[in-house]
């Protein structure tokens, strides 16, 4: 355990600031991990993996499954507390005990599932779970919903992400398409997301065109200002969109690449073990 | 599958995509043009789910007036339709809420007895101030329905097989309570006549309206406002249209279900009340059948027995539809068991509906 323990703390020094991949002047990561450590029984999730987010990039995570990134990403959303290891944002450690914590910190998680509420209004579900009052004595005393704000708030958040076409911001979500829904759950997180949005393959359950909307939403968001950490399979979408790819192998990240410096066939033979990861970032 | 492109280098927008552009950008609109009838009138029914039982309701007022004429259509009688569905009606708004969430709530008819007997009988035997035994009423029932959340939230019961449970509990404790023996009309008009206060009727013209029924009135205008204008109200159709949604969205779903199984406790209490006005007495054996009623009227009033969807006016109007067929089938001159057999039609109906316009997302 005291080998553990001192093996973490030096990984600490070493990567307290990583260089982007690119080469540019190093920046502090907005969110970053160290020696996050989970076990389930038997099962190591992750073993020591480390994370670093920078600001405004849109860092890729792929790996195999079982590869331990979705164990790593509840970590960082809050809906897993690991066993060792330490994460911080903005430079403050921080431990999250529920999602709501997270959220509370600023990060905004798009779930697989979306968390939508099919029966609600897109405007209801853009606020869910932090409706706004009226203000005064109706919204203080009879916890009257300011409908009208909402519904403003709520149309312009999705014309701001170019999803125009939905016309009626009181229509149900279930009347909505696969990619319509995403839009929703985009708007929604990086609505609300004031430090970073962590999507998780927002692209899995969509047709070809639909994807291509929602890669473009990322873009914009990023182009506002806002860090996305992208879990995604698909290979194509996770080259054109990323600055960089967080690369998980069995338990912990094994590699950092540029894609503009790497293939997708070498990104895959990375993740499977087929090829050894590039020296600098063998950590 | 991923190494169709290779070398180095940032991919753009991959080639087969390309040509998206020029590709047909009304698909994303999804106001479809051609839509058949059925699917338009699927389509109404989805945005109006009170649409169904009202067209039901005004029907059967069409029918029975033509059927059996003046005798039907006049204020008195329709007033006591009213009267006869006061009870269903404020059982049938908790029931909503709690179907709201998904649940079901065999327990409302015992809580909404219980309550009255605590109140007749604290208040007439006990010699408790009526100021004191009322409240308590309120606080019973308001007991009862929070065991019922706590044993569903926190045991991770099904309702059913909890208000199952309850059910025979809190029948029991109406025998234990109440001694098996009824509190007389008149003893309560002596010790404590604010307790028939909903029995006071309101004459217009012919019409006889009771307070009872102008409380369920302002009881369901109550509800209806938490549902719709307070987080509160969102949050209970989001926890029954998707609980695992509203959890990640941010929503203490425990809490919500606490509350609603607790609210309606507190309003079958209160139906308690009402049943006291109704009857002028309180008797352990009175609302035998408010359990299932309250479902009828929830069912048919067009809210989904799988959460998330309804309404309390759709509730209201199916306890009116219930009183407006039992009402109208005997004045007609037919035997009772006709009018049990139209309200099951009227429940397969009205479920065999729910599940047509549910499934216009596929």
């Amino acid at each position: 355990m005291s080998g553990e323990a001192v093996n973490v703390t030096m990984q600490t020094t070493v990567q307290a600031t990583v260089l982007p991949a690119s080469g540019q002047s190093p920046a502090e990561p907005i969110l970053y991990a160290r020696g996050l450590v989970k076990r389930y029984g038997r099962v190591t999730a992750l073993d020591h993996a480390d994370f670093d987010l920078l600001p405004g990039e849109i860092l890729g995570v792929i790996g195999d499954n079982g590869a331990g990134k979705s164990t790593l990403i509840k970590a960082l959303c809050g809906a897993v507390t690991p066993d060792h290891g330490e994460i911080f944002l903005d430079g403050r450690p921080v431990h999250f005990r529920s999602p709501m914590d997270a959220r509370d910190a600023g990060i905004e998680t798009v779930y697989q599932n979306l968390a939508l509420s099919p029966a609600l209004s897109i405007a209801d579900n853009m606020f869910l779970g932090r409706e706004r009052r009226k203000p005064g004595f109706t919204g203080k005393y009879f916890r009257r919903l300011d409908r009208s704000t909402m519904q403003k708030e709520a149309r312009r958040h999705l014309s701001s992400l170019g999803l125009l076409t939905i016309q009626n911001i009181n229509q149900t979500v279930e009347t909505l398409s696969g990619g319509q829904r995403q839009g929703v759950a985009v708007a929604r997180a990086a609505a609300f997301g004031s430090k970073l949005v962590i999507m998780d393959e927002p692209t899995a359950a969509l047709g070809v065109k639909e994807s291509r909307r929602v890669l473009d939403m990322m873009l914009d968001v990023k182009r506002r200002g806002l860090p996305i950490v992208l879990i995604s399979h698909n290979m194509p979408h996770v080259f054109e969109v990323c600055d960089r790819i967080h690369i998980h192998r069995l338990g912990r990240r094994i590699a950092i690449i540029d894609p503009a410096a790497y293939s997708m066939s070498d990104a895959v033979a990375i993740m499977t073990g087929a090829m050894k990861p590039p020296e600098q970032m063998a950590a | 599958m991923t190494s169709t492109v290779e070398g180095p280098g940032r991919q753009g927008p991959a080639d087969f995509e390309r040509v998206l552009t020029e590709a047909d950008a009304a698909v994303a609109s999804f106001d479809e043009d051609e839509k058949t009838l059925l699917k338009r009138v699927q389509h109404f029914l989805h945005e109006h789910p009170t649409a169904v039982p009202f067209i039901v309701l005004v029907t059967g007022i069409l029918l029975f007036s033509a059927l059996v004429g003046d005798r039907f259509f006049a204020p008195f009688n329709l007033s006591l339709v009213l009267q006869q569905v006061t009870i269903i009606g404020v059982v049938g708004i908790a029931q909503t809420l709690i179907i709201l969430t998904a649940g079901i709530d065999l327990s409302v008819g015992a809580i909404m007895v219980l309550a009255s007997i605590m109140m007749a009988r604290s208040a007439v035997i006990w010699g408790v101030p009526v100021e004191i035994a009322f409240p308590l009423g309120l606080l019973v029932g308001t007991l009862c329905g929070f065991v019922n959340g706590a044993l569903v939230t926190y045991m991770r019961l099904p309702p059913f097989i909890v208000t199952l449970g309850t059910w025979s509990i809190f029948g029991a404790l109406v025998l234990w309570v109440s001694r098996s023996e009824t509190i007389r009309q008149p003893d309560i008009a002596a010790e404590a006549p604010i307790l028939q206060f909903t029995g006071t009727a309101l004459s217009f013209g012919g019409a006889r309206l009771t307070l009872g029924s102008i409380l369920m009135i302002l009881l369901a205008v109550v509800i209806w406002y938490i549902l719709n204008r307070t987080p509160f109200g969102r949050h209970v159709y989001a926890t029954g249209d998707d609980p695992e949604a509203a959890r990640l969205a941010g929503i203490n779903t425990d809490r919500t279900l606490l509350a609603v199984y607790s609210i309606a406790g507190f309003i079958c209490a209160i139906g308690g009340w009402v049943l006291i006005g109704r009857i002028g007495a309180a008797s352990p054996l009175a609302g035998q059948t408010a359990n299932l009623d309250s479902i009828t009227a929830v069912v048919i009033g067009g809210t989904s027995l799988f959460g998330g969807r309804g309404s309390i006016v759709g509730t209201l109007v199916g306890a009116l539809i219930v009183g407006v067929f039992r009402n109208g089938l005997a004045l007609y001159g037919l035997d009772n068991l006709w009018q049990e057999f139209a309200i099951g039609v009227l429940i397969i109906v009205a479920v065999t509906l729910d599940q047509w316009i549910r499934r216009i997302s596929a």
